[in-house]
């Protein structure tokens, strides 16, 4: 670990000073990822400021939307009554991700920023773009069971490691971040990247940016949502592939749709033409199929990981009929 | 001693001896030991897997804050054991040479310890191995076992010694198989596991004078590292000491004395301080052994009515260049079943990897992953239930040795297993039990490893105000052998278990072996037992030279401790401890005890067995498999503590349960690096995993295999597990998985 400066913030503006004149600054909260990754050598921040003493805990009901500061521990957020009451969804994606007591330091702010868990990520004697830009892609040809088979690129086909995210992107959420010249509103959607030809880069935050809170405007989807986590064991692992269903229903009729998936590309990934093939149709395993096949278009694998072609539909029909009631 | 002896008293659940030490943070660990003026050494591993150091640039580190060496082949010590072209002083004496620590500049596996750097702090070791720069010629390098199955060969120990374990085996006809009415053949795959004990491996190293050594050292046996570094420095065995009085797991890792072991005892004697190194994670996986990946093909075959004809066996399993690791994978195969006609062929891959070593069931544990899942396919082929399967082909002596077996209650095991587990639930056509949307299904296995025994000592000491203290250097990994020890103590004496201490991992304490191979209890036990006699017999001697004429013809069998007060067959002697130490003007007894094996192990094949079943859930579309229940039975003789034995149980289902659906240490062949290498990426089952395990122990004395009656438990607590769950899987899925670990993706 090399000699790095550190520093605490009390304010949101404080810690944005923080970042200035130092372009290899960062920010660390909960440090269940960013730690680990500095202990292995693959990120060596010059400086580190220590955000943990910024008020952005709350969770509170606004007008027409829940806000969620960035600083809110993740088992706080999935444990507390308005997530469990008006986004169960979330509140299940929360407590499929990690261990009780990762849960209990990583922040929401740090659960979107945590980097991909590919192996040739983590490992700086192998090759991988991510980290060391124009080194190669260890996994392409590599070990690539874990790896994505949505908006992948000849320089990266890692993929985005978090639970939370994944319900967050269906649930329509935005980002609020805030910079030195003031704030902005960041569809979740369109927070994270794919790899591209800046493999290096997983989001859209600016390096003197900071994310101040997540936004959830309200709906009726509570009552039908469901996130389904397939895993290589039963806690404590990264999703092989993993969706967030949430329907609004009259009836047996589903009038609104919402689907994402985890595991499968370098965001979390909105299924939109999914959705919108179920709105008007009667609930039934054979919609869910065929909405899953339209999910699945243009996926594509690579030597290790076909079988998600085939879990990756079968893990949507498992999701929507949980949260259809039909299980 | 006779079986009415163990009747006297039952053994008893106990709480750890060590339990509250442990829970409270106060059992110090090999880390754990802060000496003054300490350095910290780390370790910088290759980054190739095969090939030679171009260069080594250590400016940097050197000029790094606190850095006290950076020691490679370019500046080490001449350590006095290497010798150029002789054999690596190592015991036990796998054949070939041992890793000789910065000796060359060979690199023969990827993450080899290269470089040490030392420095006052571990922080700052660890931040100055960072600014290493090594460049290195690389050659071409061969890691992947099946593209390479070709180049196999004997093991020299089976080319040497045509009775070796490893020698090829032919029992009756070799071409049998070929005329069964039933045949059966296929082929199974066991990924490289890793031990991944919680404690990583570390070694606080001392040269406490220039020829006078201490380490605190996490190994599985004291006396075998105290002889290792002693020849390996050319000192007096008197002059090595090894602690390593508590051991936070090891399943067999600790076993043979690593190169990290030596670049401690290298560093602490070049900065002239001691020492303390700690492996990452990650370097267990490369520095310290594995369960090798093994290819194994069985062929089985069989009469319509399920009698065995023919069982063939051949299993590669992976070594490293220069070592030739060998284990049992195919003992089982040849005294399982009455099989008349049995081959078995063992064979040893050299690849450029690490050295493997035994992890936990070793070799038994791989085999029976083939024979046990081949024995199930062979009952679904003939549409027989496969505990009926293995009842037919029962076997009422040892086939392989033609010995009788000393004791054998398999028969006991499969009936309570099948009323515990629900086995009048199962269909014999899998995919036909539901619960919800999940499949049910049901699958059992055997186990079997050696009732081993070897040569052990123990001092002990009793007071005048009753407390009993004893010395071994046997180690403790985890099973809880101070519990056991304790108890036959207790029981062979009558002292409370509260005024018995047993001290024990080090190598100044009275002789003992390694712990491993399920043989502590078996060895260590029947030396507790013979120093309690023998401080009986002295007891007897002493009242009956004060002329207590009850003494005179008293055994030791008649004598109990009961609070203080001696008994004769139960009846108070009205001689009270205190009263005999001051008649004869003593404060203390004491003896010192050797137990070794007996002719009997001539005459008797003695073997633990084990039984299991498990129920298991799999989810049709998703692939994910739900342990609902594992039911473990063992037949290994007398069960001394009975809470830390069914601990033991438990621990070894749930590694089972690793094997059978987490555990893969995967390996990118190009770089020849494992890309599965910390908790994260290498799936040991967590409580979610773990359903409840139910244990049930046979618990009757095998008084042939050694005089506590004890077979040994350790290994047949996981030999079996896997193909157990890897048959409930095909019966509730009609699937069949030959390559572990049974992952979801396999399933869909």
């Amino acid at each position: 670990m090399i000699q790095f400066q550190y520093e605490r913030a009390a304010t949101t503006k404080a810690a944005i000073n923080g970042l200035a004149n130092s372009t290899h600054a960062k920010f660390i909260a909960g440090g269940t990822n960013l730690v680990d990754l500095m202990k292995r050598n693959v990120m060596a921040p010059t400086k580190l400021v220590d955000i943990n003493r910024v008020p952005l805990k709350d969770i509170q009901q606004l007008n027409g939307k829940i806000s969620i500061g960035a600083l809110a521990l993740n088992s706080q957020v999935a444990d507390h009554p308005l997530i469990l009451e008006k986004h169960p969804l979330l509140s299940q994606a929360l407590n499929a991700g990690a261990s009780a007591q990762i849960r209990n330091m990583a922040t929401v702010g740090g659960n979107m920023m945590q980097r991909t868990r590919c192996p040739y990520f983590y490992d700086t004697a192998l090759p991988c773009n991510k980290r060391e830009p124009g080194s190669g892609c260890g996994a392409l040809e590599g070990v690539n069971r874990m790896h994505a088979i949505f908006g992948t690129s000849e320089q990266c086909i890692a993929v985005h490691p978090s639970d939370m995210c994944i319900a967050l992107v269906a649930l329509d959420a935005s980002v609020i971040v805030a910079g030195p010249k003031g704030e902005r509103r960041i569809p979740f959607e369109e927070f994270h990247r794919l790899p591209g030809n800046q493999p290096e880069k997983d989001n859209v935050l600016q390096n003197n940016e900071m994310i101040i809170s997540v936004e959830i405007p309200d709906n009726e989807l509570s009552k039908n949502a469901h996130y389904f986590k397939v895993r290589d064991r039963a806690s404590y692992a990264f999703a092989l592939v993993s969706v967030a269903a949430a329907l609004t229903m009259d009836g047996k009729v589903i009038r609104d749709a919402r689907l994402a998936m985890g595991g499968v590309a370098h965001k979390p990934w909105r299924l939109r033409e999914a959705e919108r093939s179920l709105a008007g149709k009667t609930v039934s395993e054979e919609t869910f199929r065929q909405a899953a096949e339209i999910a699945m278009q243009g996926a594509k694998a690579f030597k290790y990981n076909a079988f998600k072609l085939k879990l990756g539909p079968n893990v949507i029909v498992e999701a929507l009929k949980n949260a259809a009631g039909l299980v | 001693m006779t079986e009415a002896f163990f009747d006297k008293k039952d053994y008893k659940p106990l709480d750890r001896v060590d339990g509250r030490l442990k829970v409270t943070g106060t059992a110090r660990y090999s880390a754990e030991y802060a000496l003054p003026n300490m350095a910290y050494a780390v370790l910088v591993g290759s980054s190739i897997a095969k090939g030679t150091i171009k260069s080594i640039d250590s400016k940097a580190a050197e000029r790094a804050p606190g850095v006290l060496a950076v020691i490679s082949h370019l500046n080490a010590i001449k350590v006095p054991g290497y010798q150029p072209k002789g054999e690596h002083p190592s015991e036990p004496s796998t054949q070939g040479q041992p890793l000789r620590v910065f000796f060359d500049n060979k690199i023969v596996s990827n993450d080899q310890p290269i470089v040490a750097v030392v420095a006052t702090s571990f922080e700052k070791a660890r931040h100055a191995a960072t600014l290493v720069k090594i460049q290195y010629h690389k050659e071409e390098h061969q890691t992947n076992l099946e593209a390479n199955s070709e180049k196999a060969v004997l093991p020299a120990s089976g080319k040497k010694n045509p009775k070796s374990p490893t020698a090829d085996y032919d029992r009756g006809q070799k071409d049998a198989f070929e005329s069964a009415a039933v045949k059966f053949e296929a082929e199974y795959v066991l990924p490289t596991e890793v031990h991944n004990p919680m404690e990583l491996q570390a070694i606080t190293a001392h040269w406490e004078a220039d020829d006078k050594l201490t380490v605190y050292d996490k190994v599985q046996g004291t006396k075998m590292t105290q002889k290792n570094f002693a020849k390996e420095w050319n000192i007096p065995e008197a002059n090595v000491k090894c602690i390593a009085t508590f051991v936070g797991g090891a399943f067999g890792n600790g076993l043979h004395n690593w190169p990290h072991e030596t670049a401690a005892i290298i560093a602490a004697k070049q900065v002239k301080r001691p020492v303390k190194l700690v492996l990452t994670r990650e370097q267990m996986f490369t520095m310290v052994g594995y369960r090798p990946r093994t290819w194994q093909k069985i062929q089985i075959g069989a009469s319509k009515d399920g009698k065995l004809v023919a069982i063939n066996h051949q299993s590669i399993g992976q070594t490293s260049s220069y070592e030739e690791f060998t284990e049992s994978t195919l003992q089982q195969t040849r005294m399982m079943y009455a099989s008349p006609n049995v081959s078995t062929r063992y064979r040893i891959l050299p690849l450029n990897v690490a050295t493997p070593i035994w992890m936990r069931g070793p070799g038994e544990a791989t085999g029976a992953f083939a024979l046990e899942s081949a024995m199930d396919e062979v009952a679904h082929a003939i549409g027989m239930d496969p505990v009926d399967f293995r009842l037919l082909n029962y076997t009422e002596s040892d086939p392989d040795k033609n010995m009788p077996w000393s004791t054998k209650y398999l028969r006991e095991c499969y009936e309570e297993g099948k009323k515990r587990i629900g086995w009048e639930n199962r269909k014999l056509k899998p995919g036909l039990v539901r619960d919800g949307e999940w499949l049910v299904g049901y699958g059992m296995g055997t186990g079997t490893f050696g009732a081993n025994r070897n040569s052990a000592t123990v001092h002990a000491a009793l007071d005048r105000e009753g407390n009993l203290v004893m010395h071994c250097a046997i180690t403790d990994i985890g099973p809880g052998t101070g519990t056991a020890m304790v108890q036959i103590a207790s029981n062979t004496t009558g002292i409370s278990t509260g005024n018995i201490t047993f001290h024990l991992g080090s190598s100044e304490f009275p002789n003992a072996g390694l712990q491993g191979g399920s043989s502590t209890v078996n060895s260590v036990g029947p030396a507790v037992l013979a120093a309690c006699n023998a401080l009986k017999e002295q007891l007897i001697t002493m009242a009956a030279a004060k002329g207590n004429t009850a003494f005179s013809s008293a055994k030791p069998d008649d004598l109990m401790i009961d609070n203080n007060e001696l008994q004769l067959g139960g009846k108070s002697s009205k001689t009270t401890l205190g009263d005999l130490f001051k008649q004869n003007n003593m404060e203390k007894i004491e003896t010192t005890n050797e137990s070794k094996p007996d002719e009997n192990r001539n005459k008797y094949s003695m073997n633990a067995f084990s039984m299991h079943f498990a129920k298991v859930h799999v989810h049709p579309f998703t692939g994910q498999v739900q342990v609902k229940k594992i039911v473990c039975c063992a037949d290994a003789g007398t069960i001394v503590s009975p809470k830390t034995a069914a601990s033991q149980m438990i621990g070894g289902a749930t590694g089972g349960i690793g094997m059978a659906l987490t555990e893969d240490a995967v390996m990118d062949h190009r770089f020849g690096r494992y890309v599965t290498k910390d908790f994260a990426d290498y799936h040991v089952p967590v409580n979610a995993d773990v359903p409840e395990i139910d244990v049930y122990f046979v618990n009757k004395p095998d008084l042939l295999a050694d005089p506590v009656g004890s077979k040994g438990l350790g290994e047949i607590a996981i030999i079996g597990v896997a193909p157990a769950i890897g048959n409930a899987v095909f019966n509730a899925t009609g699937k069949r998985i030959r390559e572990l670990p049974i992952t979801p993706d396999k399933l869909i």
